[in-house]
């Protein structure tokens, strides 16, 4: 692997059970420091890369190199130390809804650091200001927006400074100003930071103006890849119904079932 | 035929590999409850929402047991004119079997559910993941200062549960039937054996909250990750800690009182 690699999905496929498979022979290279989308249909199983690359799941096969090291041959503490270099953002924020807003940003640093109680209060409002929510920092998850909530969960990811970033449908759900304002601060983060930033997201638009390189994915397999430019121009008729958003083409409006006529008794 | 054997071998080896992992499961919890004591302020914020919020309902139920038992002792006592034995007959119920089993079931309602649905609403909502993928062990930072919390608080509350008992049928017995003070509290004094009846009392509720708070902790945490999941857990925990604690009742009464 070259050096300018910092973490690669190999040969990687997965299923619940052994006849279907979810992930189907996934390879993805993500360079040091870009920001990089995984976009497809729902259940097209993007959030399993995410969860196979935290060895949240054991693939059947392939590997998920961090920098040179499979973490799925780490032992319990090396897979520990592997995660606390991965910030993640989870599709609804996974705030834990017994602390405040402030307690939540300041849980890692509690966890993994020994860093006096003013330090700590330091770093929180830090990563809180960046997200715009110092002001919130005594509110309970439960008093804040959806938006907001979803900021705090970016601000807790970043609390630990990690190398890799991963962001698990940081759009959905989310009015226009709220989405702008997160695109806005993973763009950001990922400068400042210099952080590896994975992006899984269906949102095309928004997503195409921020990242540096995407991959398309269907039914479990890489479809294409390419900058937003070479993607879009794209002729892969299975690319192209994504990027375009019609309802019917290589991927089907319709589950697989009998016709219409026979099932009716027509 | 074939099939039915067939079915009844997967089903023994279903039963006998969840009951391994069950076991797999207590032993983690028990090796990470005792690092767990090196967190004291965790178990302290538990021991809080365990033992100080389950006060209310084990005093008030300890009380009306209390109550009926003083009637139903003395109406009992009073048919062989030994009714001056009300205090050591509730005493020595409600220290041997009424406060660690009366407890046990309340505390399996009362609290065994609320951590189980703690549990399992935190992995409905992805808060175990989020811990997990920042490197840190939901079993270790959730789970075990409850459990221990719970071991501290059960035997704590079952003899809060007999003391409160005593003094119901003291109320009802003594101020309110009229039997002898003297006697109510003095046969109490002389038939109760601290080691065997009290200290019996003390381990059987100190088995009752490994019990309780292991079932309920391990239900929580293996709930499926829906609002039915979390439903159908919590209905588990109370339907499996009150069944176990039963039988176990049984058993330790017979091991510890002889009989078996």
């Amino acid at each position: 692997m070259d050096n300018d690699t910092f973490l690669a999905v190999e040969s990687l496929s997965f299923g619940y059970t052994a006849d279907r498979l979810i992930l189907k022979n996934i390879n993805m290279r993500f360079r040091r420091g870009s920001l990089v989308a995984l976009m497809g249909g729902s259940g097209c199983g993007k959030t399993t890369v995410l969860r196979a690359i935290g060895a949240q799941v054991r693939p059947s096969r392939g590997r998920v190199m961090l920098e040179g090291v499979d973490v799925h041959g780490l032992d319990r503490a090396g897979l520990a130390a592997a995660r606390r270099r991965m910030g993640m953002l989870f599709q609804h924020g996974a705030l834990f809804t017994d602390l405040n807003i402030y307690e939540n940003v300041a849980f890692p640093l509690r966890e993994h650091t020994d860093l006096p109680g003013p330090m700590i209060r330091d770093l929180v409002l830090m990563k809180l200001h960046a997200v715009g929510l110092r002001g919130a920092s005594r509110l309970m998850p439960s008093e804040i927006s959806g938006g907001m909530a979803r900021r705090v969960a970016l601000a807790r990811s970043i609390a630990l400074d990690p190398p890799l970033l991963m962001y698990d449908e940081p759009f959905a759900g989310l009015d226009p100003i709220s989405l702008g304002t997160i695109a806005h601060l993973i763009r950001n983060l990922n400068a400042a930071l210099g952080a590896t930033t994975m992006l899984v997201t269906h949102d095309v638009a928004e997503t195409f103006r921020i990242v540096d390189y995407a991959y398309v994915m269907a039914a479990g397999e890489v479809i294409g890849e390419g900058t937003p430019e070479e993607l879009m121009a794209s002729t892969d008729p299975r690319v192209t119904q994504f990027l375009e958003g019609r309802s019917d083409g290589p991927v089907p409006f319709h589950y697989p079932a009998v016709p219409i006529a026979q099932e009716l008794g027509l | 035929m074939i099939d039915d054997i067939a079915r009844l071998g997967a089903w023994a080896l279903a039963r006998l590999g969840g009951l391994g992992f069950g076991l797999r499961f207590l032993l983690r919890l028990t090796w990470l409850s005792i690092l767990s004591l090196g967190r004291p302020r965790l178990i302290i914020e538990q021991l809080y929402f365990i033992g100080n919020r389950s006060l209310s309902i084990i005093t008030i139920s300890g009380l009306f047991v209390g109550f009926v038992l003083g009637l139903q002792g003395y109406y009992t006592l009073e048919r062989y004119g030994s009714s001056e034995a009300l205090g050591l007959l509730v005493a020595l119920s409600l220290s041997r079997e009424l406060g660690p089993v009366v407890t046990a079931l309340l505390f399996a309602g009362r609290a065994g559910t609320s951590l189980t649905a703690g549990i399992g609403l935190m992995k409905a909502g992805e808060q175990l993941a989020a811990m997990e993928m920042m490197g840190v062990d939901p079993v270790a930072r959730v789970l075990a200062p409850r459990f221990v919390a719970a071991l501290i608080a059960m035997p704590l509350l079952a003899a809060m549960f007999s003391a409160v008992g005593v003094i119901g049928s003291w109320i009802v017995g003594v101020q309110i039937i009229g039997v002898d003070p003297g006697s109510f509290w003095s046969q109490m004094q002389a038939g109760v054996d601290i080691r065997n009846d009290i200290g019996n009392g003390v381990v059987k509720s100190m088995i009752f909250g490994v019990i309780c708070a292991f079932i309920a902790l391990f239900v929580g945490n293996e709930a499926t990750a829906t609002p039915e999941g979390v439903s159908r857990a919590t209905t588990d925990t109370v339907v499996a800690s009150s069944l176990v604690v039963l039988g176990f009742d049984f058993v330790l009464t017979g091991l510890m009182f002889g009989g078996l």
